[in-house]
């Protein structure tokens, strides 16, 4: 196949992963969005295979490989529970990093089977490319990797910082750029490997100081790096279509990121440079006196509903790692038959990615139309009787509203106190992520359930 | 003078960070997760990378390291394609609608 050929394929499927993306502005669409996706995939694969041409005895390994990896993927894609979806996606941009690490070294090798000169005198600019998706590969692994770690509860969630953190992430920085211009001035392969291990740190060190709860900003973020990795390799490979997904999925993780951050109504830079446990430790120390506030069990709960007109209901993380979705979802239903309203309050930031929650409820069967965004449905608070809280803190906090000294004070938060009862089922008074007292325990229209999210909906349930 | 064909491919780049743009922001909050995930598998287009770093090298020996890290990286590439498309897949077909009667 010649290469002008191939390359409009390329542009082609580069045009369907555009379409993919635009499918996804309504659930309707999305589907056939996907299909759109892989589609272009397909074309893209084929048009490689076609335009090598001369297929050399490495072409069953090939197959063999992409045989293998084809069968773990499906096999993850139908085992994984959709609880598990944030450390899936961080798992899946580690593996993206990782190939684009392989790929970046494999050009370097063998610079002539990619038209890029020969080892020892490969264009500049070529080499440039390289080292950019090598780099940018390398963070995107060993970042993912930690954030994999961190969401699948292997290594603590809490904010890992140390002294002069800021001035050695500076240092490397600042190293990877001199690496690159004796890179290309040199050609020496060291280099390159001192580059793409100083990159593997970055990514190391980058992560580790983020909490949890911002995971949403990191995983989105990583996202991005990705896509930008991606593009490196397709300005080496020169291709279009890789040009076209890297500059995608590098904005679409850019415009993730922001999103959560707006969410949080923290910094890009504020979230990146460490977590609230470690610039915010004062606020959780101080007022420590027990506060009285109202203990309620299943019984309370379910009376309060059954002559309720209309209950809102407010999911968190908590209800991710309770898996109370299908007993939440239960309830609902039993709430339903007996005429009542139901309606879901989702805040930007709930759950360890963005989305989280929304994926969560639709695999429990809740029609997406009766689920809100946070401006959507805030004002509907005041005129709802019940609001019920499952597995969300931060985000429901008044404080944020009220009190300037408050470290998340500014953050769009769900009105939930407005409500004429709230029901905030949790398992202890211990306060959520950003270590601040939670206002609303302490209301005369609050009621604590203590108890696991997923048995407090069910005992509920059998009371109504 | 003649345009460095990096020049078209630079701006077929910046292009395609404004379509991003724009298209992104019209993608629903509640389908972000999806497209995280199907992110993920259109970026794995980087197997085409792989693909010809693995059939590089015509004759006899396919096994030099460049040849290896291209089969590795399309395996980790082809896990990526399959997964993120196949669950993208599943998580859509569950956003479903309220049925219009009870």
């Amino acid at each position: 196949m010649s290469s002008n050929l191939s390359a409009i394929f390329y542009l082609v499927s580069g045009v369907l992963f555009i379409l993919a993306l635009r499918g996804l502005s309504s659930p309707e669409t999305s589907r056939q969005g996907n299909f759109f996706g892989i589609l272009g995939m397909v074309i893209a694969i084929t048009v490689t295979f076609l335009s090598v041409g001369s297929f050399s005895s490495g072409l069953i390994y090939v197959l063999i490989f992409l045989l293998v990896g084809g069968l773990i993927g499906a096999f993850i894609a139908y085992k994984i529970p959709m609880t598990a979806m944030p450390e899936l996606v961080a798992g899946f941009h580690s593996l993206v990093g990782l190939s684009a690490v392989f790929v970046a070294i494999s050009a370097f090798l063998n610079p002539e089977a990619f038209n890029l000169g020969s080892p020892g005198a490969i264009k500049l600019a070529s080499l440039i490319e390289m080292s950019i998706g090598a780099a940018v590969g390398a963070v995107t692994f060993s970042g993912s990797v930690i954030a994999f770690l961190k969401l699948q509860g292997i290594m603590s969630g809490s904010p890992i910082t140390f002294k002069g953190q800021h001035f050695l992430n500076a240092l490397l920085l600042i190293s990877i750029l001199i690496l690159s211009y004796l890179l290309c001035s040199s050609q020496s392969s060291n280099f390159f490997w001192i580059l793409i291990a100083v990159s593997f740190l970055i990514g190391f060190l980058l992560i580790i100081p983020i909490g949890g709860a911002d995971m949403p900003v990191v995983i989105s973020m990583l996202n991005s790096y990705s896509g930008w990795a991606a593009a490196g390799i397709g300005f080496t490979l020169e291709n279009t279509a890789l040009i076209i997904t890297g500059a995608l999925v590098g904005s679409s993780g850019a415009i993730l990121s922001y999103i959560m951050c707006k969410g949080m109504n923290r910094s890009f830079f504020n979230v990146i440079l460490g977590g609230f446990g470690a610039t915010e430790q004062s606020a959780s120390t101080g007022n420590k006196e027990q506060r009285p506030v109202k203990i309620g069990n299943a019984e309370d709960a379910a009376f309060l509903m059954k002559n309720a007109s209309s209950v809102i209901i407010v999911p968190g993380y908590g209800m991710a790692v309770a898996q109370a979705q299908h007993a939440l979802r239960e309830m609902v239903d039993t709430l339903k038959k007996n005429d009542i309203k139901v309606t879901y309050a989702i805040h930007p930031v709930a759950g360890r990615m963005p989305g989280h929650m929304n994926v969560l409820l639709a695999e429990a069967n809740v029609p997406y139309d009766e689920v809100f965004e946070l401006e959507e449905i805030n004002n509907d608070f005041a005129n709802a009787d019940v609001a019920f809280v499952i597995g969300a803190n931060d985000v429901t906090n008044p404080v944020a509203k009220t009190d300037p000294q408050s470290p998340i004070y500014g953050m769009p938060v769900l009105d939930v106190e407005k409500c004429k009862s709230v029901l905030f089922v949790k398992r202890s008074l211990s306060p959520g992520y950003a270590g601040i007292d939670n206002e609303l325990f302490y209301k005369d229209n609050t009621l604590m359930l203590f108890a696991d999210a997923k048995k407090m909906t069910e005992d509920i349930t059998k009371n109504l | 003078m003649e345009i460095d064909p990096f020049i078209f491919r630079l701006s077929i780049f910046i292009l395609s960070i404004f379509i991003g743009y724009y298209v992104v922001w019209s993608v629903t909050p509640s389908l972000h997760t999806p497209l995280m995930s199907v992110t993920n598998a259109i970026s794995s287009v980087i197997i085409v990378g792989a693909i010809i770093a693995g059939l590089a090298g015509s004759t006899g020996n396919v096994f030099t390291i460049s040849n290896i890290l291209g089969f590795l990286a399309i395996s980790l590439a082809a896990i990526n394609i399959f997964g993120g498309f196949l669950v993208t897949q599943r998580m859509l077909q569950m956003y479903k609608k309220k049925k219009k009667d009870k």
